[in-house]
């Protein structure tokens, strides 16, 4: 009963993964890497990793890619016509770059000397992969681990909030750099930093 | 179902990801394809800890996929960004890198 599962959730997985990288529509792709997740989510759980696939469905597919779709619809992606990166012949290479490195990864699984991997896997516990077990790795064996992550996510969300705010009152926006970002902002009149402190400024305020 | 069904399938996802990232020049479609990549890891992480017994490649997986939230937040964005700018939504275009 397994093997027609784990083929089920391959097939999905693969499907969707071919259709991420070959459709036109980025709507589309976003779709397709839906089904892939959720085919990876079922994955997990053949592999007893019952709080993984959890998180996977819950973050990945409810939230990450929630927010790639509103970001292409943002975007308007739908009308945005996506030619092919380069010339054909790049793409060949392209193409026969992915075959050798999964014949080399292929190889590299597949000739292997860890007998353990042609096994269905050691033995588990009960309770295994559940979200007690993995609660207590983090806070106990993985507590580093755990903080970097967290403090990961707070520079991450900072980061998202400074990169994507409306720059508000610039006229134009091409004009921000990244050093006004941190610069105190000195607003008098209609003079720039430029003009102040110079003979332009006597003068009053100049003619625009 | 052996592990090595596993790998072999990690394996083919990771290498349609990376020929992805090659062939597309949409910066959301380039995303994505990362997004691909990440996740075949993460299967390949899971199926370790399967084959050990162990759960450790299973936070592996889970701190894999908190970085993979982090790149998207940060990723998106940059397109935002770039959309604001009228710049075009395209890696090819986006050559070079100014303050």
């Amino acid at each position: 009963m397994a093997e027609v599962f784990f083929f089920l959730a391959a097939i999905g997985a693969l499907a969707g993964a071919i259709g991420t990288v070959t459709l036109r529509n980025p709507f589309y792709t976003v779709l397709a890497l839906v089904v892939h997740l959720l085919s990876l989510a079922a994955l997990f759980l053949l592999l007893r990793a019952e709080f993984l696939a959890a998180a996977q469905v819950i973050v990945y597919v409810g939230a990450v890619m929630v927010l790639y779709l509103f970001v292409v619809a943002y975007v308007g992606g739908a009308d945005d016509p996506i030619r092919p990166a380069g010339s054909p012949g790049l793409r060949r290479v392209s193409g026969l770059f992915a075959l050798v490195l999964f014949a080399e990864l292929a190889i590299a699984v597949l000739g292997t000397g860890l007998t353990a991997l042609g096994e269905e896997g050691a033995g588990f516990f009960a309770g295994y992969g559940t979200p007690k077990e993995i609660g207590r790795l983090l806070l106990t064996d993985f507590l580093l681990a755990f903080e970097a992550a967290s403090l990961l996510l707070l520079v991450a969300a900072v980061g998202a909030v400074v990169l994507a705010r409306r720059r508000s009152g610039l006229e134009d926006p091409r004009e921000l750099s990244v050093a006004d970002l941190f610069r105190e902002k000195q607003v008098t009149g209609t003079q720039t930093d430029a003009e102040r402190g110079t003979m332009l400024e006597a003068g009053g305020e100049p003619q625009r | 179902m052996s592990i090595e069904w596993y790998l072999v399938l990690s394996a083919m996802i990771f290498s349609i990801g990376a020929g992805g990232v090659l062939v597309r020049r949409n910066p959301l479609v380039l995303l994505l394809c990362i997004e691909l990549m990440l996740n075949a890891s993460n299967l390949a992480l899971v199926s370790f800890a399967r084959a050990h017994g162990n759960q450790d490649g299973q936070i592996f997986a889970l701190i894999v996929m908190v970085v993979a939230a982090c790149e998207v937040a940060v990723g998106l964005g940059l397109i935002v960004a770039i959309f604001r700018r009228r710049l075009p939504i395209d890696v090819d275009e986006l050559r070079e890198l100014q303050g």
